[in-house]
């Protein structure tokens, strides 16, 4: 078929930054699903709960200490998170280092809270029905936690090796953006483990 | 250390003042795959990959064909020897499982991930990497069952295992966990494919392609791509935690723990209705395509189209419910999804309505494609009628668990997905490999098919009504139901040789079909503006559209966008609604990596079902061939 140019895109970017590139969206579909995936087992957990007359089943609701501390570093993490983001988008490579090694060391205090947290759980998965529930919410969190922070650590290495170009910072950015993810659809969880049982 | 390579002047270039044949050239360069084991084994071209796919969802058709057939003629007389109890159980557990996990949802991913990226006119699908490590997983998962059942480890609880059944009680052994597993690959594989096309048509998509002008194929294949994405991860979780209770004593399920098996029915269902509409959506798709190309006009009432498509999908998630009313679910609820369930008529009604008023007003062209989509109309229109009858709660009751239950939904699944289906095999064939089936031999095809499907499955609403339970491996003769069992097998075998006459056309054409050229049809969407089969890649220059049907508005020259780079694979991106130019992406080039991950993934996955261990020593190096596959390696893409 003959063509007729009629549009030059010649003079456009290269990369860009949020809902203009293609991998923000696709870290918004990963968010969606695994947000689906969540919501399904939360609601596996209520539907238990509501189910049994007596809930949680033969077992204290877990302790506060580990799971706590754990929350407030976690939201306290969306700071650094937030500075290592702006910092991207400035394409300020001295900041983006620096934001991306706390960033980088932050998961690893997370992932020792939360190693001490499952024995605070009071309860093991092969207990009873609300040990499973209980240990598979957790456990799914945990992996995002896991999937998240060796990402980082990558992304972190790539802007310390010869690898510092443009798309790379939007590639920060998003990762910033999928850390949101893991800090909101924790709130939720903690709020149906640790809270809900004791007000009830 | 820290400046990346410098770019040398061919990476530079843009297509702006090349000469066609020069651009075409070049193009094909930079996008192609190379010959050969490892071009084969690292290619990433979203055609390459979706042939696979096709190719690959087709074999598990077989399979699960000749399963069917076995089953067939075991139930052809009563008293039959042909198999017994335990390898009937088997074969209907793979036939349902493979057809909905391995056939029905992967075929009609494997089309969107063909012909999405070039109906939207680009060059790849957006991830194309992700794309073939989907597609090796989806592989590897089917394999897995297969050579599980060549062992004798089948599945053999039906394609939903219902717990207690399925539980760690009542069926020690393997076989389960197989089938959990296949679960997570499939999965897995469905959830990247629908990640993949929500932003290839959100953000890849021709220059002026604004929404209302997406092809209804495509919308199709989008809201499937949403159905998707909030569906499957309901089963992913119904099935860990069903091998969980199997071989680390979770109790989910178990009843004297607190758990509880409805959470198994209420989880499984939650995806498996949106499923069907996961099957049928797409075929909606294919549907339209046809109908408008060989009508020869746009769609009537394309708004009315797109809205039905949306409102499908949304009521899809509230009718779960309905397939466990046998289950004495409260009474006020149970009438909330008798009525959503009646509800989803409209929509599928509207849709209907539009196809036949645009025929209607069109200029048909009565080809195999669209006789295979009147087909469909005359089935889907009966299997809705049954469904209809089925969404009230007395009558299901009656006929839970017979064959009037089977005969429903393989008139749905046939015919709503299987017709349009092979329809649009006789429709895109000529893009797919540059040669048209034979038409006369299509008909035969389609008639011979159409003959059969009813024979063998109209016979089973009354076998279902005179009481005839589903998954019995035989019957007495006193039941007085052999008759019309011999009827539904002999129509079942008419049906056999009707795919035996598409597999000939398929071989004969390909060695001397007529040679279509780019538009045989004279259709009116972008796949049609390039060459059958498209080169590597796709467009020479991405194309502006003006119109929903580009090609007829634009009859003497295609308007395009200049100014992309040559030498490195570069893509398009565009806003999401209006699609304005926007940015000029690299795309990934072809990569081993995938490959490695998908294989480690698999021995993790399978290594799971032996020791829970596995997913810790397995997840390793799976996280070390991702990182290997997104490190950078030095070509100019990754910078
Ligand atoms: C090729 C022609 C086909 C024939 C002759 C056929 C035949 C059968 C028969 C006889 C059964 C009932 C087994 C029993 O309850 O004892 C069955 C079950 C089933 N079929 Fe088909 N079928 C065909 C195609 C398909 C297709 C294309 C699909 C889906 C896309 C499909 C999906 C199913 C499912 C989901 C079941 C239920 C399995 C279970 O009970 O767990 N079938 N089929
Ligand atoms: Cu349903």
């Amino acid at each position: 078929m003959r063509q007729r140019p009629v549009l030059d895109v010649s003079s456009l970017p290269d990369f860009a930054f949020g809902p203009r590139s293609t991998m923000w969206w696709g870290t918004l579909g990963f968010c969606a699903l695994e947000g689906t995936g969540f919501a399904i087992a939360a609601g596996a957990y209520l539907y238990l709960a509501w189910l049994n007359p007596q809930w949680p089943l033969s077992a204290p609701p877990p302790a506060l200490t580990w799971s706590s501390l754990f929350t407030v570093l976690l939201v306290a993490s969306a700071v650094p998170n937030w500075l290592v983001q702006r910092a991207a988008r400035r394409q300020d490579l001295r900041a983006v280092r620096l934001w991306m090694v706390v960033m980088s060391l932050i998961p690893l205090a997370l992932m020792a809270l939360r190693a001490a947290e499952f024995p605070a759980l009071m309860v093991r998965w092969d207990v009873n029905a609300y040990g499973s529930i209980v240990w598979l919410l957790l456990g799914l969190h945990t992996l995002h936690l896991v999937t998240d922070a060796a990402d980082t650590w990558v992304l972190t290495a790539l802007m310390f090796t010869g690898h510092v170009v443009g798309k790379r910072y939007s590639d920060v950015s998003d990762n910033a953006f999928y850390w949101n993810f893991v800090v909101a659809s924790w709130l939720p969880i903690y709020g149906l483990l640790y809270w809900a049982p004791r007000l009830a | 250390m820290n400046v990346p390579p410098r770019r040398h002047a061919i990476e530079e270039l843009t297509d702006t003042g090349l000469d066609a044949k020069t651009l075409s050239r070049m193009l094909a360069d930079t996008w192609g795959t190379r010959p050969g084991l490892m071009g084969a084994l690292t290619a990433v071209d979203h055609k390459i990959i979706g042939r696979r796919y096709i190719v690959t969802a087709f074999m598990f058709l077989c399979l699960a064909g000749l399963a069917a057939v076995v089953m067939r003629v075991q139930l052809a007389r009563p008293e039959s020897r042909v198999v017994g109890p335990d390898l009937y159980d088997q074969l209907f557990t793979m036939h349902g499982t493979t057809m909905m996990f391995l056939f029905a949802v992967p075929v009609m991913e494997a089309f969107a991930v063909y012909l999405v990226p070039l109906m939207v006119g680009t060059r790849n699908i957006a991830f194309p990497r992700l794309n073939a490590f989907s597609y090796y997983v989806y592989l590897f998962g089917g394999l897995m069952i297969w050579v599980a059942f060549a062992l004798n480890a089948g599945a053999d609880t039906g394609w939903f295992a219902y717990v207690p059944l399925s539980g760690p009680e009542n069926s020690p052994g393997k076989r389960v966990d197989l089938w959990a597993q296949m679960i997570t690959f499939t999965e897995v594989a469905a959830l990247a494919v629908s990640v993949e096309i929500i932003v290839t048509v959100l953000k890849l998509r021709a220059p002026g392609m604004t929404l209302d002008r997406i092809p209804l194929a495509v919308w199709s294949q989008l809201v499937t791509a949403f159905a998707v994405l909030f569906a499957m991860p309901a089963v992913m979780i119904a099935s860990t935690m069903l091998i969980m209770d199997r071989l680390v004593g979770t109790h989910f399920f178990n009843h004297a723990e607190g758990g509880d098996a409805l959470l198994w029915q209420h989880l499984f269902w939650f995806f498996g209705h949106p499923e069907v509409y996961i099957i049928f959506l797409p075929a909606t798709g294919f549907v339209s395509s046809i109908v408008v190309t060989f009508s020869r006009r746009p769609i009537f009432f394309y708004v009315g189209m797109v809205a039905a498509l949306v409102a499908t999908a949304f009521l899809a998630f509230g009718l779960w419910v309905h397939h466990m009313f046998a289950t004495g679910v409260p009474q006020l609820g149970s009438s909330l999804f008798t009525a959503s369930s009646m509800l989803i008529a409209i929509p599928s009604g509207l849709q209907i309505f539009c196809w036949i008023a645009t025929l209607w007003s069109g200029r048909p062209v009565y080809t195999t494609a669209l006789l295979f989509v009147l087909g469909f109309l005359i089935n889907f229109v009966a299997g809705g009628v049954t469904g209809v009858m089925l969404a009230s709660v007395p009558l299901d009751t009656q006929v839970h668990d017979t064959y009037f239950v089977v005969a429903h939904f393989h008139y749905v699944l046939i015919g709503g997905a299987v017709f349009p289906l092979l329809g649009a095999v006789y429709y895109w064939f000529p893009k797919f490999t540059g040669r048209l089936l034979d038409e006369r031999l299509g008909r035969w095809h389609a008639a011979t098919a159409f003959v059969g499907f009813n024979l063998a499955f109209f016979p089973m609403h009354i076998l279902g009504l005179m009481g005839m339970p589903r998954r019995v491996y035989t019957y007495q003769p006193e039941m007085g139901w052999g008759p019309l069992n011999m009827l539904s097998s002999v129509g079942a075998a008419i049906f056999f040789v009707s795919f035996v006459m598409l597999l000939w056309n398929v071989v004969a054409s390909l060695r001397n079909g007529a040679v279509a050229g780019p538009n045989p049809w004279d259709a009116g969407t972008l796949e049609w503006a390039t060459t059958s089969p498209p080169a590597p890649q796709n467009f020479d220059r991405i194309p502006v559209v003006t119109h929903r049907e580009p090609l007829w508005a634009e009859r003497d020259a295609l308007p395009v966008a200049t100014g992309l780079r040559v030498g490195v694979r570069e893509v398009l991106v565009t806003t999401a609604t209006d699609a304005t130019p926007d940015i000029r992406e690299t795309a990934p080039t072809p990569s081993i990596w995938p490959l490695i991950s998908a294989i480690l993934t698999a021995i993790a996955f399978i290594g799971s079902i032996f020791t829970p261990w596995a997913v810790l020593w397995g997840g390793v190096p799976v996280g070390a061939a991702l990182i290997a596959w997104f490190w950078p390696k030095g070509d100019p893409e990754d910078y």
